[in-house]
């Protein structure tokens, strides 16, 4: 007998509890939106403009020392954190607009070899400067994609599910909206930057969002056209408890996966794998107690509104 | 990718197996011929990405080596990824500037009294006619000699001009600038000897400039940003520098600066007039010189330059010629007898770096209008390296993890499934190769979301065999149920995703573009590879009538 995590006869009522949860994830989503109009994205410098150096020096230094040593270059206010492990000495530099950004890796490791001599020398391993400008336009171009992409989601899922009711595609794009805000709101809150790193992370989540929704709705749909007496209601806690296995082994695997991600990734994609390891749990929440509820909203305001057409 | 070598071998040869392959299983062909098919791909794969691991092959593998390679991202690889914005109305201005001179050259051929030109800070002309009696010959020259720019009446001044191009000529000037810009910085990082760079357009006025694994980010950006406009003009010697300092310049002379040395720079008072430019050089190269002067740049004229530096030495012999690079004075020597050779020495106490990068710039021709850094990224080969060390190790040991989880729950469907997720990476990378795709960080991104997705087809596609089963249905029956019923669940989401890919690849800057790229090839071969492929093995233990029982 092969393995069976989730046993074949399970029944949970996870539509009846849909008021519930619906409220809470509404809540969080407030807590969320407000998280991102007060606090903020801590926006990269693809995003913000700026500069962040990377440097490693040989032996272990302090923030406040480079921040002394780096005084005399009229850099303006400048934000040294380290990065990765202790042991490897190494530090980002970040500061805000800075003119002739050509020269600046030469500069700041000049200033700095002679602050400390030779016996502790820097190395600068990596220089990102985004004008302000560039950084509007990525932030305003992958905004403009992602919207543009969701809207072509929704309007293919809601064809593609129009037998059953158009509502798919609006239950689809209501959850994307949901786990971006949930991811967001995790993001701001952990305080990770958000880069075009990140980004592709928030696009990956996206994607496995609408995805893990076609394939419990995918259910319904099936269910619905055999049973046509049945209300919908517990058409959708059948399908969604016929892909409870499914959902809970592949939601699983892509979790195992992200913890190795988050353990051996290092420093440079922890964020990314921060975001869809958030974005995974949340994604595959609200295929079932957000995309399925707004469906079922829909589809009654409906029956409302026709029988008064019938009474009429 | 500039200079990478197109080889359609690959494409071909996927397309044609993966072909084959979909066309015998719409037609319900021998499940036995699949697998063979399904075996040859991956053999294929694995020919075809040898090159890209770079090993050292053995001689009678060379040939593989001219086979496309993946090119890695300078996020994985290291390098300096620049973005220029190229001041383009500063090139719309400078040529309006010479139509200037243009027009008062003409007026004179026409026996007009040449007008006063200047130039407003929009760029504009301002034209004052010294003859008011002449308007109607001038409006008449203008109209028929110079129909690339509109003239208007300016506003509260009688007898006063406003010239500026006309919008198609001013686009003309822009998009000429553009392709200039981007000829000269071309050749400026052509002489920088690094492989595989790219220089290209960029939206309206930006350029890209990406330079793998370069060691001296700083040359190559101090040779792009140089505009390298050189210019010949006289010293004023009726008038005293310091006067000039003191009450400004006198009318058609100018203050320029030598190079900043100790004690700040030298003034110069020249005349304005521009007696020869740049554009005649047809080459610079740098000579030893002796010990005071330091090493110096000859430059070679052509012919039109040879005639007009002959003609300006003959007639200006004990006067000094200044010779300005980008407003500063260089050398201004004495003009001791006419020139006629057509060889002009520039020094100026360089070193030899400077003198090697000015002779480049001097080589590679002028660029148009200034440009500006307003994006650098640089990586250092060391941390790109350590980025691609980690995500291959987070990477395998995921995928073990995935795959050893599939091969113990599912048994033999697990196996089969892991199958279908290898030959899944293998073509995946094998179509970023052929397409010379660019694999970055967001591009890794979009090839673990679509592993995801072709994991979950597997899933999908077992749990429901399961179910089948359970039902009491043969394993004949549950194998077909199981595909035919996942199918309309993984077609649904994958053209979504698809859908997805297509706008972002449209609509997305740089990274989201190599996200985008991946997450289509990826939802193809995916599909492929972890849906069609793995039901070949049952479509021939049916044709062979040996499944009385799955493992799943």
């Amino acid at each position: 007998m092969s393995l069976q995590l989730i046993p074949p006869d399970i029944n949970v009522d996870f539509v009846g509890k849909r008021y519930f949860f619906v409220a809470l994830s509404t809540l969080i989503n407030l807590a969320a939106i407000v998280l991102l109009l007060t606090v903020g994205l801590n926006y990269g410098v693809d995003f913000a403009g700026g500069s962040v150096v990377q440097i490693k020096f040989d032996k272990p230094t302090t923030g406040d020392q480079i921040r002394k040593a780096l005084a005399g270059l009229g850099l303006g206010e400048i934000a040294v954190q380290d990065f990765g492990t202790k042991s490897q000495n190494q530090f980002l530099i970040r500061f805000e607009k800075v003119r002739n950004i050509g020269s600046i890796g030469t500069r700041i490791e000049g200033a700095l070899n002679d602050a400390y001599g030779s016996t502790n020398q820097a190395h600068v391993l990596r220089v990102e400067t985004v004008g302000a400008k560039v950084g509007h336009d990525l932030r305003v171009d992958g905004f403009l994609a992602v919207a543009v992409a969701t809207v072509f989601m929704g309007v293919y899922i809601a064809w593609q599910f129009a037998r059953i009711s158009w509502s798919f595609g609006a239950g689809a794009v209501i959850a994307l909206i949901h786990d971006v805000l949930v991811v967001s709101g995790a993001l701001v809150l952990s305080r990770f930057e958000f880069d075009l790193t990140t980004l592709a992370a928030l696009l990956t989540v996206i994607g496995y969002s609408v995805h893990d929704t076609i394939i419990v709705s995918d259910r319904i749909r099936e269910d619905a056209a055999k049973r046509r007496r049945e209300p919908l209601e517990s058409i959708m806690n059948r399908a969604i408890n016929e892909t409870l296995s499914r959902t809970i082994l592949t939601s699983g695997t892509a979790l195992t996966v992200l913890v190795a991600l988050l353990a051996l990734g290092g420093p440079i994609l922890r964020p990314a794998a921060f975001t869809l390891f958030v974005g995974i749990i949340t994604g595959t929440y609200s295929s079932i107690y957000i995309a399925a509820p707004v469906v079922l909203f829909w589809e009654r305001g409906q029956r409302i509104k026709g029988a008064a057409a019938r009474a009429a | 990718m500039e200079g990478a070598t197109q080889n359609p071998i690959t494409i071909v040869t996927l397309l044609a197996l993966a072909g084959v392959f979909l066309w015998l299983h719409f037609t319900g062909g021998s499940g036995k011929l699949r697998l063979w098919l399904a075996g040859a791909l991956v053999v294929a794969a694995l020919v075809l990405l040898l090159p890209s691991l770079q090993l050292n092959l053995p001689g009678w593998l060379q040939p593989l080596n001219s086979l496309p390679k993946i090119q890695l991202g300078l996020d994985l690889q290291g390098g300096t990824h620049l973005l220029l914005e190229v001041k383009l109305e500063d090139a719309v201005k400078t040529s309006l500037r010479r139509r200037g001179d243009d027009i008062q050259r003409e007026a004179k051929d026409n026996k007009l009294t040449p007008p006063q030109i200047s130039q407003n800070a929009d760029g504009s002309l301002l034209i004052k006619l010294v003859r008011p009696a002449e308007a109607s010959a001038f409006q008449d020259l203008m109209s028929r000699a110079f129909s690339d720019l509109t003239l208007a009446p300016a506003p509260n001044q009688p007898g006063a001009y406003v010239a500026k191009f006309t919008p198609p000529e001013a686009a003309q000037v822009r998009s000429n600038a553009m392709d200039q810009a981007l000829e000269t910085i071309r050749n400026r990082i052509d002489q920088l000897g690094v492989r595989e760079t790219t220089v290209a357009r960029e939206g309206d006025n930006d350029i890209l400039v990406q330079l793998p694994g370069i060691q001296d980010p700083e040359r190559a950006k101090e040779l792009i940003g140089k505009t390298a406009v050189l210019q010949f003009k006289l010293l004023d010697d009726k008038h005293s520098v310091s006067d000039a300092l003191r009450q400004g310049p006198p009318p058609g002379d100018e203050i320029l600066y030598g190079p900043p040395q100790a004690g700040g720079p030298t003034p110069y008072l020249v005349e304005s007039p521009v007696l020869m430019t740049g554009d005649v050089v047809t080459d610079a190269r740098v000579r030893e010189g002796g010990r005071i002067e330091g090493p110096y740049v000859e430059v070679r004229l052509n012919r039109r330059g040879t005639e007009i530096f002959a003609a300006l030495t003959s007639q200006n012999v004990g006067r000094n010629l200044a010779i300005v690079l980008d407003n500063t004075v260089y050398s201004a020597p004495v003009i001791k007898e006419p020139i006629p050779g057509g060889d002009v020495q520039i020094t100026g106490n360089f070193s030899f770096e400077e003198a090697h990068n000015l002779a480049i710039v001097l080589r590679s021709g002028s660029l148009p209008a200034p440009v500006e850094i307003i994006e650098e990224r640089t990586v250092g080969p060391s941390l790109g390296r350590d980025s691609i060390r980690q995500g291959e190790l987070s990477f395998v040991v995921g995928a073990i993890a995935v795959l050893a989880f599939m091969a113990i729950y599912y048994n033999g469907a697990g196996l089969l499934a892991d199958f279908g997720l290898i030959l899944n990476i293998l073509l995946l990378i094998c179509v970023m190769a052929a397409l010379q795709a660019t694999l970055t960080l967001p591009g890794i991104a979009g090839i673990v979301l679509t592993l995801g997705m072709s994991v979950d087809a597997n899933v999908l596609v077992n749990e429901r065999m399961r179910e089948e089963l359970r039902a009491g249905k043969s394993p004949r029956e549950a194998v077909k149920i199981g595909y035919e019923r996942a199918w309309s669940a993984i077609r649904d989401s994958n053209i979504s995703t698809f859908v997805a890919g297509l706008i972002l690849f449209q609509f997305g800057t740089g990274p989201v573009k190599g996200f985008a790229v991946t997450l289509c090839v990826g939802v193809l071969t995916g599909v492929f590879s972890c849906f069609v492929a793995t039901r070949a093995w049952y479509d021939w233990k049916i044709s062979v009538r040996r499944l009385s029982t799955i493992s799943v």
